[in-house]
């Protein structure tokens, strides 16, 4: 089992699917194993539930694209994982690796988008690092930020799905993995694709503030919805029965989605997120969540018929396994 | 006028109409004298059948056999391990269509080499190699061919572009296979247990339905050209269905909004341009198919990688492991579930065998959309 021991790293071990689980637990996990880390939640709740803490590194290309940049992501991102495990974000740290030759009109114009974000965020920065390295070392501007968040509302895990949940979805899916691979990849669209990327904060606090109980939270970034349902399924030990025709899609999504051969569940989001919840609650959340967007809905429940998988219902009556997303993201030949 | 991306598939996945083409099928299979065994022979429709549980939806007396047809799985490793060798190659970039990049070869995959520090990149069309050598002058662009009759054009419009524009830095490996030779040689096989055919109507758009003509008259099995919506199949198999019950044996086309009999002559006869049939060619999991491949005809071989780098290329054939069944799944003796590595050492990560390669192999398609009822 330890063939990845032998291998070099391959960039479907950053796709947030399986071989990106792989890299993370048969390197990472195993050397640092504690209980926090172990628990594997956005962010980890440290300081007896009083704090939450997350980091993540952003790399994209385009560094601008339609709907956000560099900069208001690596923000988002944060402060998003800070927010799905029912925290305030506060104090966040920011470093940032330029390589030689960087335009600084354009570094101005990251820095004010992060500038722009931290304030819907209601966050500050308060520590940094600025690294340059020569032409070539790396492809124009990496960042990470690492972020602090006050918990305001606690119990809520992957681990923490009940059976007879339903499933939430925010808005319609995929829109941030669809624009950059259509920018990335030069393909010219007459259409409004826009990324999702949004800080959820101000969502969130709208539905803590709000006496509801919230199972499980997660925003569906890299391996999209497919992920972030496989993870939940596998971690609460639920099946997770999904109707397919609810799941909202854009037709933009859908379009480049056919001509490429992609599936629009393990496309990444930046500003869409799932929710867990008691029955019960689910036509409150819905109705809340839709004052923010009218695309979200329920997307399906959890059973107990098949332990640890997702389940794609069709209309017409089949159902198929939904996989956790594998391998890079690549069109199919035809 | 603008056609939306949506105009392609509106319309053909109702799910009132489906169900309904479900409860035809199963009523109209009472009349059958005998269980009938459908090829889907293109690995797109066994994506589609997987894909939307339509399997699920069918008699028991109507089985699907999952064809040869998804051009990355019938690759045998060599050829493979040719693109690794010639990603490998100091000042080459090694350029090709998406599917390829995870295949693993005996050398291991494009997305390994990619690891090693070899520079691959995918086109959804090949012309943007012409963006890439111009970008790169000084760098050796070799275009890594595959697919069937459906991409062979694109290929053969690079070719074109590459002639007409002088340029001097774009190269071919050519592995462009074609579809009815596959399909007769599993005909041949006399225990074959394939009763019709559905044939891809993208390979028709640009072959015309004329490639199958001779598989109802001489094989005596029938053949229906279909699209790729659920919808499509469902309306296939039914007519297939029919034609059993009305005892004939002829070729239909369903996908009748694009395919003709003749397909698209301008595209055939850039192919023959640039293309001449090879004497045979080695078909993971069926082994040697005489007359089934394309190489770039002699008067261009100065633009064939195949030859210009024949020196580093490996020859050495290599099969698939003993346990795999691969060859028994395409003819349709045996089902995915029927082998021993399925899902225990043979995954769509690491497949040991042509059906596990990529999403449309038949192995492939039921790992991962599962076969619920």
């Amino acid at each position: 089992m330890n063939e990845i021991i032998n291998k070099n790293v391959t960039l479907s071990m950053g796709n947030g699917g399986s071989e990106n689980n792989e890299l993370i637990s048969k390197i990472f996990y195993k050397a640092f194993k504690n209980e926090i880390l172990e628990k594997s939640e956005d962010a980890a709740i440290i300081e007896n539930g009083k704090l939450a803490f997350c980091t993540d590194s952003f790399t994209i290309s385009p560094l601008i694209f339609n709907g956000g940049d560099i900069g208001k992501i690596s923000i988002c991102g944060t402060c998003n994982d800070l927010a799905m495990m029912g925290a305030k974000p506060k104090y966040l740290s920011i470093a940032v690796i330029i390589e030689e030759g960087f335009s600084i009109n354009l570094l101005t114009q990251i820095v004010d988008s992060i500038k722009k974000e931290l304030l819907i965020n209601d966050a500050i920065i308060v520590t940094g690092d600025t690294k340059v390295v020569p032409k070539g070392s790396v492809d124009q501007i990496f960042i990470n930020t690492t972020g602090i968040g006050e918990v305001i509302k606690s119990g809520i895990s992957a681990n923490n799905i009940e059976s007879d949940d339903v499933i939430i979805v925010s808005r319609d899916i995929g829109t941030h993995g669809a624009t950059i691979f259509a920018q990335r990849e030069g393909i010219e669209l007459v259409s409004d694709l826009k990324s999702d990327c949004a800080s959820l904060y101000p969502i969130i606090k709208e539905l803590l503030s709000q006496d509801i109980k919230i199972n499980a939270m997660r925003d569906a970034t890299r391996g999209g919805i497919a992920a972030v349902l496989n993870e939940w399924a596998k971690a609460s030990d639920v099946c997770i029965e999904i109707d397919e025709d609810q799941i909202p899609v854009s037709e933009e999504v859908k379009g480049l989605c056919e001509i490429l051969g992609f599936e629009a569940t393990s496309l990444a989001n930046e500003g869409t997120f799932l929710i867990a919840t008691n029955k019960e609650n689910g036509s409150r959340i819905l109705e809340l969540l839709k004052t923010f967007n009218s695309n979200a809905s329920i997307i399906g429940k959890t059973t107990n018929s098949y332990s640890k998988k997702v389940i794609l219902k069709s209309a017409w009556g089949t159902q198929t396994f939904l996989e956790m997303p594998t391998g890079e993201l690549l069109p199919r030949i035809c | 006028m603008d056609l939306s991306l949506k105009d392609l598939y509106d319309g053909f996945r109702q799910a009132d109409v489906i169900k309904e083409y479900a409860n035809l099928i199963t009523n109209k299979s009472k009349l059958l004298s005998h269980p009938i065994n459908i090829m889907e022979v293109c690995g797109g429709h066994t994506h589609t059948i997987m894909k939307y549980g339509l399997k699920q939806l069918l008699p028991s007396n109507i089985h699907f056999i999952h064809g040869p047809g998804c051009p990355v799985c019938v690759m045998p490793k060599e050829r493979i391990d040719h693109a690794f060798v010639l990603a490998m190659q100091k000042d080459v970039i090694l350029v090709t269509l998406g599917d390829m990049i995870k295949v693993p070869g005996s050398l291991g995959s494009l997305q390994d080499a990619r690891s090693n520090g070899a520079d691959v990149r995918f086109v959804y069309s090949p012309l943007d190699c012409i963006k890439i050598a111009n970008e790169n002058p000084t760098k050796k662009i070799i275009f890594f061919a595959i697919g069937f009759e459906t991409t062979t054009p694109m290929t053969s419009a690079l070719i074109d572009q590459v002639i007409k524009k002088d340029i001097n830095n774009i190269l071919f490996h050519i592995n462009h296979i074609t579809v009815p030779e596959p399909m007769k040689a599993l005909l041949d096989d006399p225990t074959n247990k394939i009763d019709a055919f559905i044939g891809p109507s993208h390979v028709s758009v640009i072959s015309g339905s004329k490639i199958y003509a001779e598989f109802p008259n001489k094989y005596h099995k029938p053949v229906v050209v279909s699209g790729f919506e659920p919808l499509d199949v469902m309306q296939s198999v039914l007519m297939i269905i029919n034609q059993f019950i009305e005892n004939r044996c002829e070729l239909e086309v369903e996908y009748s909004r694009s395919v003709s009999y003749h397909g698209n002559i301008t595209a055939q006869n850039l192919n023959n341009k640039y293309f001449e049939t090879k004497d045979k060619f080695r078909w993971r999991g069926l082994g040697d198919i005489p007359k089934s491949a394309l190489k770039l005809k002699d008067t261009f071989s100065h633009l064939d990688a195949e030859i210009l780098f024949n020196e580093i290329l490996p020859t050495q054939m290599i099969d698939d492991h003993k346990l795999c069944i691969c060859g028994e799944i395409l003819k349709g003796k045996k089902d995915p579930k029927d082998c021993k590595v399925f899902g225990t050492s043979c995954k769509p990560n690491t497949p040991m065998g042509s059906c596990m390669v990529s999403s449309e192999g038949a192995c492939a398609a039921y790992y991962k959309y599962g076969n619920l009822k």
